[in-house]
């Protein structure tokens, strides 16, 4: 069993709402110091198999499928075999 | 002519199209389950509104592999008439069969009322009746609505007469401020290059009939049918 986790991003340039809101609260809230925030979403999976290779390239296959739209996002994922 | 509505998981406009179709306009409609692979024998799909799949992962994200859609992608590739509204129109996104991705609104809030919408062309079957620059109130309910696409995508839409609606203030002025949900130059519409596939945000099934508020949605629906030359 190997386990997977995806991030998924905003792409740059595009402009993300949500993440210019909590920004706004957490200055708000007296943290000064952050500069920009961006809302993204994690996922964890459970996989068979054992062969990172073939882990890796049929993770980013669902990712462009599925799990990302391409065109507003971008996606990283780190697979533990 | 002979519509048919998909339905989908959390669709909830169904039954509205259903009802403008059949009892205000008097045409054939039949119901497409989502399950369906067999579109043969209608002349124009409806991606009626509503919240397919939850909206789970993205609006539009799950629905566009129910196997209906491997139909309607053949449907619309062989030059069928199809037009989704609202959760339709984010489907047909999410599907590649129009261009671009929505985003949440800007304002993070459910916007469900009356706007008004420019017509940008009346090169399309869905706009023929319609004056260019002409102004229809028509009602929009969504969350996720803000339309955005890269430049070089929006300049070949452009170009090719590909932008149908845009948000505007009620004298047809575009302007941030009458932009609801921060839609890439107030865009509410758009269709395919060859004009057979429309996708817009704004409900024209919930503006055809004056006890509603607004008939102007039937410049949407009477383009269509003029322009298929059905009878009315």
């Amino acid at each position: 069993m190997a386990r997977a986790r995806v991030f998924i991003t905003l792409k740059e340039g595009i402009l993300d709402p949500q993440g210019k809101t909590v920004l706004r609260a957490l200055k708000s809230l007296g943290y000064d110091e952050v500069e920009d925030l961006r809302v993204g979403k994690y996922m964890e999976l459970e996989l068979t198999g054992d062969d990172r290779g073939t882990l890796e390239s049929r993770l980013g296959e669902m990712s462009e499928k599925l799990l990302t739209n391409p065109i507003i996002e971008d996606y990283r994922m780190e697979v533990d075999v | 002519m002979r519509f048919g509505v998909v339905v989908f998981p959390g669709s909830n406009c169904d039954h509205d199209c259903f009802y403008v179709l059949d009892k205000v306009l008097g045409q054939d409609v039949d119901y497409l389950w989502h399950g369906s692979t067999d579109v043969s024998g209608f002349d124009c799909l409806v991606l009626p509104g509503g919240f397919s799949y939850g909206d789970y992962l993205r609006t539009g994200a799950v629905a566009r592999f129910s196997p209906v859609m491997s139909a309607v992608e053949k449907f619309a590739a062989g030059g069928g008439l199809v037009i989704g509204i609202c959760n339709g129109f984010q489907i047909l996104l999410e599907a590649g069969l129009l261009p671009g991705a929505m985003m949440r609104n800007t304002g993070l809030k459910f916007i469900c009322r009356f706007v008004d919408i420019r017509v940008e062309t009346t090169s399309t079957p869905w706009t023929s009746g319609a004056a260019r620059g002409q102004v229809l109130r028509i009602p929009i309910a969504h969350n996720e609505g803000n339309y955005q696409v890269d430049a070089a995508a929006l300049e070949e839409m452009k170009r090719r007469g590909q932008v149908v609606f845009r948000y505007c203030s009620p004298d047809g002025g575009v302007d941030g401020e009458h932009n609801p949900n921060g839609a890439t130059e107030s865009i509410a519409g758009i269709c395919s290059r060859e004009g057979n596939v429309l996708g817009m945000m704004p409900h024209p099934e919930r503006a055809s009939e004056a006890e509603l508020g607004s008939e102007d949605g039937l410049v949407v629906w009477r383009s269509l049918l003029s322009h298929c030359g059905a009878a009315v």
